[in-house]
């Protein structure tokens, strides 16, 4: 319990320091948001004062972010756009999409990286282990902009295996192959972190004490090493969510599916400062909190962390 | 990791750096990779990667965006061009020559100041503890925490007009946190390890100690690590380009150029393949030799 607080008391000056990072960024953006509202027509400097007024413009950057920040956690809002459009009503479908691609992308990760893993670090050596660290390093070196267009035009309009973009078939038909291009890097990650460990746990006294004692193999894998393996690949797992809702962005792009990677990537050129700042304080929090639950889990998994 | 520490202490008593000594973790580590065949294959394609970018004009028949011709544009391989042409019409084969610069040079010096900096950084930390130590973990905690692509599109979109140097420091303020996590643990291992302790008996200071005695023992880990963020930088980089958001003409770069392919790669796919495959085996080569070097620095194995 006491290691629960003291991990909880941490996350929140990372959080704050995080977001108000993010905050003066995306408000040092060149250009004026009130300006460009109005176009080229000149503007009467009272209504331009009104408007600066309207969104707090005037006032100190952190009196800014304060009030920002009290409006996310006390409200639920997370500001309105130059346009006067609320932002979170403007990125309720688009998270539901990045959810479900997230969500595709972290189930085959988690599934099929750790079946691989776990196969190859039992038959270490063989030929298995060998394709399975092979096609993972392949997997990591290409850019994941690359393995989309190449799946995309062999799986999904070749072969005809999926939709090749838009998300009319709904989950998990259209989801499949943006999941799975956009899982594809984790999973080589999972696979060779599952398999070091697994190797690694294989030796350790306590499985030799497990065989001297008499227990079948399948036994000693199942109950004692791969219980212990899986220790670091469910860190991996969960500080991954936070990374794959961000790093959805590239995939959103190639099959075009109308999710909040792309909106804010519209939105950084168009210098719609709100709607960034809205989904990178959320995605922060999304991170910091899978953090937060991974470490306490751990600590479970692992007694040591607890105590020590 | 216990039997790594182990084994280095095993094996470099005292005060000498542990590269000097026969027999030591780093010779050990050479014997065993000088065996590898991996280890020379990205050792031959890094070489020529590396003379690509020293040296394009020995590769390259033309120099960089010379002698386009758009009526040429986006012509397959063929006749006197052996990688065809881009969209610009210049030879495929020359840009992507000009285009090794950018990746290795960015990917290189990105992990070279990251790594400096996670040296530093986890050193101080990690030996003095304490207040010290609480404000670094939690800086770092902050720069990790920022989403890598998002954070860079930022900061580069608020930053137009950049090149090479520009997104390297994009890059190595966004890229510096795991290694020198990494590298606290590391000296967090050692600093109360039995021969550090005699060293500090014997007089010695602070700083000898930490560069004398942690950091020789310390930096192997981080130093695998880095030969694979020099990869995984290659590719970051390629990303941002590719998003528009990275380098920009007349620039010449692989995500440049696949950012122009990804437009027409249904029709034109040697657009996409060329520069994508001189990325994935400069990527793969470093990847691999960090592997290697691993492998060959990791006791356990042998």
């Amino acid at each position: 319990m006491r290691y629960a607080v003291h991990r909880l008391l941490q996350a929140v000056p990372v959080f704050v320091a995080t977001t108000f990072l993010i905050y003066a960024m995306v408000f040092s953006l060149p250009g004026d948001p009130i300006l460009a509202l109005a176009g080229d027509k000149p503007v009467p400097e009272a209504v331009l004062q009104a408007l600066r007024d309207h969104y707090h413009l005037n006032d100190p950057l952190i009196v800014q972010y304060g009030l920002y920040m009290a409006g996310v956690f006390l409200r639920g809002d997370l500001g309105e756009t130059f346009t006067g459009q609320p932002v979170s009503e403007l990125l309720t479908d688009r998270w539901a999409v990045t959810a479900q691609l997230a969500a595709t992308a972290w189930i085959f990760e988690l599934v099929v990286g750790i079946g691989l893993g776990v196969v190859a670090g039992l038959r270490r050596g063989k030929l298995a282990d060998t394709a399975v660290l092979a096609g993972t390093t392949f997997v990591i070196a290409v850019p994941v902009f690359v393995v989309g267009y190449t799946a995309q035009i062999v799986l999904g309009l070749n072969l005809g295996l999926f939709p090749t973009a838009g998300t009319d078939d709904g989950w998990p038909t259209s989801y499949l192959l943006p999941g799975m291009v956009l899982g594809s890097f984790g999973l080589a990650y999972v696979a060779r972190l599952t398999r070091t460990s697994v190797v690694e746990n294989l030796r350790a006294d306590y499985v030799r004490t497990a065989a001297a004692k008499g227990l079948r193999r399948s036994r000693i894998i199942g109950r004692h090493t791969l219980r212990n393996s899986l220790i670091p690949v469910v860190t991996y797992l969960g500080v991954d969510i936070g990374n794959l809702m961000a790093g959805a962005v590239v995939t959103e792009g190639i099959f075009n599916l109308p999710g909040i990677g792309q909106q804010v990537f519209q939105s950084i050129q168009l210098q719609e400062g709100p709607v960034v700042v809205g989904v990178t304080t959320l995605l922060v929090m999304i991170f910091i909190v899978a953090s937060l639950l991974v470490d306490l889990l751990y600590g479970v998994l692992d007694p040591r962390i607890r105590r020590g | 990791m216990v039997d790594l520490k182990a084994s280095v202490e095993g094996a470099a008593p005292g005060a000498r750096p542990a590269r000097d000594v026969r027999g030591s973790l780093w010779h050990d580590a050479w014997l065993e990779l000088r065996r590898r065949v991996i280890f020379w294959l990205s050792m031959v394609i890094l070489v020529v990667a590396c003379a690509m970018a020293a040296f394009p004009s020995l590769f390259a028949r033309l120099g960089p965006n010379e002698h386009c011709n758009l009526r040429m544009s986006k012509k397959g391989p063929g006749g006197g061009a052996i990688f065809g042409y881009d969209l610009q019409g210049c030879d495929y084969w020359s840009q992507i020559v000009h285009g090794t610069r950018a990746s290795v040079l960015i990917g290189v010096a990105v992990t070279v100041f990251a790594l400096l900096i996670a040296v530093a950084l986890g050193l101080l930390g990690g030996y003095y503890g304490g207040a010290l130590d609480a404000i670094i973990s939690r800086v770092t905690d902050v720069f990790f925490g920022i989403p890598f692509v998002l954070g860079a599109t930022v900061v580069l979109v608020a930053f137009p007009g950049h090149g090479i140097w520009a997104m390297t420091i994009v890059l190595v303020l966004l890229g510096w946190t795991t290694m020198t996590r990494l590298m606290r643990g590391q000296v967090i291992a050692i600093r109360d390890t039995d021969y550090v302790q005699a060293a500090r008996a014997l007089g010695a200071g602070d700083l000898r100690i930490m560069l004398k005695h942690i950091l020789p023992n310390a930096i192997a880990p981080v130093f695998v690590v880095a030969m694979l963020n020099v990869g995984n930088v290659i590719s970051g980089e390629a990303t941002l380009d590719y998003l528009g958001v990275g380098l920009q003409y007349p620039d010449v770069s692989w995500g440049l150029q696949l950012n122009v392919a990804q437009v027409f790669f249904a029709e034109y796919p040697h657009l996409l393949v060329f520069p994508a495959l001189f990325l994935t085996a400069t990527v793969l080569s470093f990847l691999m030799l960090g592997d290697v070097v691993r492998d060959a620095l990791d006791p356990k194995l042998h």
